[in-house]
């Protein structure tokens, strides 16, 4: 019985939330088998497979010259603001799909830690492209994600390494390197950032071809002193000794530790000096003792919130009509969190933060569409049920674990309109959390 | 409303803050504030914060013309003493501030220079965070204004933003203010009234965040009731005002930028006499990195457009004229442009006062451009010293409490 609370537990937070079929399948299975599952799938996942990635074709803006007229112009960045919202709309599609969810989730995590956004990249291709460094390493060593990171097209224009040369230095992205993405505040001075910029100069990305390529009359060769250590240091060379700092693997254990067990509950310390890939790191995470006292702990992402919802409602986003696809979107929006577009370079709050006044309204919105869209055969379960029984049905299909008396006694009468039932199951504070 | 809930919001709203009580309430008799027709004290100020994000280049916002080592730190960029829009023979706005030109000259706009912290950051999140939170020293989780929510009873009604999403200034420990986003409309809500109240309550041992979620169902509540009635009467007045000629001037008309509907929503909570003490509203895209001028010059406009439109509608009215309004950036930028025609993330920069209680002119003392610190600016007063003054000033409160024992306040700034 513990163990089956544990596997639960387990499922809520490795997935975007787990149908109450992936429960009963786990229950059987146990939790050394789920967490292997999860952690390491086997095979190719099926799901993916089904939602292929859109085939983009090169930036639309690529073949836009100065000699373009202003409808051409136009044109392609109309073009491209399609492609950016196929993107999101795809990927929503996918992380519904996904059989290997962990996989997935993994790559939302670091899309939120590497926080770049599509409306200063412009290009789908490129947010796209950065999707894949995500998947291809990011389960591996942090040093091999940090060197792909920093020669990633759509983060070296998010963050105006377009604009840093030998002569020119930008800090903007070694700041960022530095302070968000692997070392922390206050494990670097301000002659680091000037420094780590020089070190990153040369790499310029071609629009289109949608390569970044090192342009080395832009770099600056020179000796440079980062963290108190000398040398001709390059893009790479600066990657490998910030991924190599103590301090990069503590840092990358808290972000993931604030996302999977939550802020409120103390990092380990049998974390802070991990090292090793990341998936060896998230084993050590899920195992923890910590983790299991965790429950009920973290307030859900938004994506986490509508994705998990879409899972357990039988809805592909993908399928929705047009409109609704628009409306999930602004409503995400209205919750404050859209896939590829990230507030800012600090990516998304976490906790109370997602609980406003103003998200609650956009979330009972988006809770009507889905309850609305719920596919036939749940709704149909959900009505074939005693209406006295359905309120924990209801709690089945949500994989809640239990409803408060308060939430029980706002359930009940709605338990007549299986529809409205649903919408107040999604919004109530125990779906809220996980 | 029944005296001992107008005492209750007396006392949370601050306006009786606790020293006053104390002090036997000197200022205004309780039952003055009890008889009152509003619901909120008509001696009460109200604070009208806006942030703008990205970090203003403010050398080009109040522009030091007659520097030479301004004209030589930006060849490309600098204004000349013909475009500025002229303070003094030293001292310009920028061209685009016409209306806040008109402003410092009927002595409504304070302009406070140099305003920075110690050990300046250059990342906007961090700094930003630091302007947010009013501590530089150390990681902090609340907002300074979340805090002072705290201080006077949490209700959200006290601290509104008109942003898509509530900035962390609001954020307090133990409440967060109200976040009403200026496109909601009145469509019927898709979970009725009675589920909203019994969600609302809250369980004994839940955990944090299922409890903040169930508090935020009471908070809609609330909210919703104060705006609809908000609304009501600003569409009543114009329906009286024959309206059909008349464009309407509601905050979900999408015609007006950003800030100047979220001003008018302000403007329209004042004038029906709410209880909310602080209004947030924000505007963002001040990160010029490259190809500054054009665009600080649009975006600049539509502040001028805002902030003018709202002072002069807020001077109309007794309400209104007891409403500040404090604007500010993250950080300024280097005084040395870059090779984009941009400049990167500086340090000190200018904060604007403007109200009716406000004392007009330039206060504090300008950064010196030849004396830089590694290419940046030298803050010469405290943002804490500006908060403080707001806190103590505008919202009755002692700035203490909120911003760390902090002593330091403007001179002479605010009546």
């Amino acid at each position: 019985m513990v163990d089956q609370d544990a596997v639960v537990h387990l499922l809520r937070r490795a997935t975007f939330g787990p149908t109450a079929a992936e429960v009963e399948a786990a229950g059987r299975a146990g939790l050394a088998a789920t967490l292997d599952r999860l952690l390491s799938p086997v095979g190719a996942d099926p799901g993916a497979a089904a939602t292929p990635a859109p085939d983009l074709g090169a930036d639309p803006y690529a073949g836009i010259s100065k000699e373009s007229s202003r409808e051409q112009r136009q044109q392609a960045q109309k073009k491209r603001a399609e492609q950016a919202r196929g993107l999101v709309d795809w990927w929503l599609d996918r992380m519904v799909v996904a059989e290997h969810q962990l996989t997935e989730k993994l790559v939302f995590f670091w899309h939120g830690h590497w926080a770049t956004s599509v409306r200063k990249v412009r290009s789908a291709q490129l947010m796209l492209g950065q999707l894949d460094t995500f998947r291809a390493y990011g389960r591996g060593p942090f040093e091999d994600l940090v060197r792909a990171m920093v020669r990633d097209p759509a983060l070296i224009l998010w963050l105006d390494g377009q604009r840093n040369t030998r002569t020119a230095p930008n800090e903007n992205l070694a700041r960022e390197l530095m302070e968000l993405f692997t070392l922390g505040i206050g494990h670097y001075t301000e002659a680091d950032v000037k420094a780590g910029a020089r070190a990153l100069t040369g790499w310029q990305v071609d629009r289109r071809t949608g390569q970044a390529r090192f342009v080395r009359r832009r770099h600056d060769p020179a000796e440079k002193t980062i963290l108190g250590r000398t040398a001709a240091f390059d893009a790479d060379s600066y990657a490998r000794l910030l991924a190599a700092r103590p301090e990069a693997g503590a840092f990358v254990a808290a972000r993931l530790w604030a996302r999977f067990a939550g802020a409120d509950v103390p990092l380990p310390a049998a974390l802070g000096g991990a090292a090793g890939t990341t998936t060896e790191l998230l084993r050590a995470l899920l195992t923890q003792a910590a983790f299991g006292q965790a429950r009920g702990g973290l307030v859900k992402q938004p994506v986490e919130w509508a994705v998990g919802a879409m899972r357990q409602l039988g809805i592909r986003p993908g399928k929705l009509p047009e409109q609704q696809r628009r409306e999930l979107v602004n409503r995400l929006a209205g919750m404050d969190q859209v896939p590829l577009r990230p507030p800012s370079v600090g990516g998304w709050p976490a906790g109370p933060a997602w609980l406003t006044t103003s998200s609650l309204q956009a979330r009972m919105r988006l809770a009507a569409l889905l309850a609305g869209a719920a596919a036939p055969e749940v709704t149909r379960r959900l009505a074939g049920t005693a209406p006295g029984d359905r309120p924990d049905a209801l709690a089945r299909l949500l994989v809640v674990d239990r409803w408060t008396p308060r939430t029980r006694a706002a359930l009940a009468p709605l338990a007549d309109d299986p529809r409205r039932l649903l919408v107040a199951g999604l919004v109530s504070p125990e779906y809220t959390v996980s | 409303m029944d005296i001992l809930t107008r005492r209750r919001f007396l006392l949370a709203s601050g306006v009786a803050g606790a020293g006053a009580l104390a002090a036997g309430a000197s200022a205004y008799g309780l039952a003055d504030l009890f008889d009152t027709a509003g619901d909120r004290d008509p001696q009460a100020r109200t604070l009208v914060l806006v942030t703008l994000y990205g970090g203003n280049d403010g050398l080009n916002t109040v522009v030091p013309y007659s520097d030479p080592a301004y004209q030589d730190a930006r060849p490309e960029l600098a204004y000349s003493a013909d475009e500025v829009r002229r303070l003094d023979d030293q001292i310009g706005l920028n061209p685009a501030l016409t209306g806040l030109h008109r402003l410092y000259g009927d002595g409504r706009l304070a302009i406070v220079r140099g305003v920075g912290y110690p050990t300046p950051d250059r990342s906007h999140f961090r700094s930003m965070d630091i302007w947010q939170t009013a501590r530089p020293d150390r990681p902090e989780q609340t907002g300074w204004l979340g805090r002072w929510l705290d201080g006077v009873g949490g209700d959200p009604r006290l601290a509104v933003s008109f942003e898509p999403t509530l900035p962390p200034l609001l954020a307090g420990a133990h409440s967060a203010g109200a976040a009403v986003p200026v496109t909601e409309r009145k469509a019927r809500r898709p979970v009725g009234d009675q589920t909203l109240a019994r969600l609302a309550v809250p369980e004994p041992g839940e955990p944090a965040g299922q409890a903040r979620a169930a508090a935020c169902f009471a908070d809609l509540r609330a909210v919703d009731t104060m705006i609809t009635e908000v609304r009501d009467a600003a569409a009543a007045e114009e329906a009286d005002e024959g309206g059909d000629d008349q464009p309407a001037a509601t905050a979900t008309g999408g015609a007006r930028g950003s800030l100047a509907a979220q001003l008018d929503l302000v403007a329209q909570c004042v004038e029906a006499g709410v209880s909310s003490r602080v209004f947030s509203a924000s505007l963002g895209g001040f990160d010029t990195h490259a190809d500054e001028k054009q665009l600080q010059a649009v975006l600049l406009g539509q502040v001028d457009k805002a902030l003018t439109g709202f002072v002069d509608r807020m001077a109309g009215t007794e309400p209104g004229r007891k409403v500040v309004v404090a604007v500010y950036s993250e950080f300024g930028r280097r005084v040395r442009a870059n090779a984009s025609d941009g400049t990167d993330h500086g340090t000190a920069s200018d904060v604007f006062l403007l109200g009716a209680g406000v004392n007009g002119g330039l206060h504090g003392e300008p950064p010196d451009l030849t004396r830089l610190d590694d290419g940046d600016l030298r803050f010469t007063t405290d943002f804490r010293d500006v908060y403080a003054s707001l806190l103590e000033r505008v919202l009755d409160t002692d700035p203490e409490q909120v911003l760390a024992g902090w002593r330091g306040r403007l001179s002479g700034v605010l009546t």
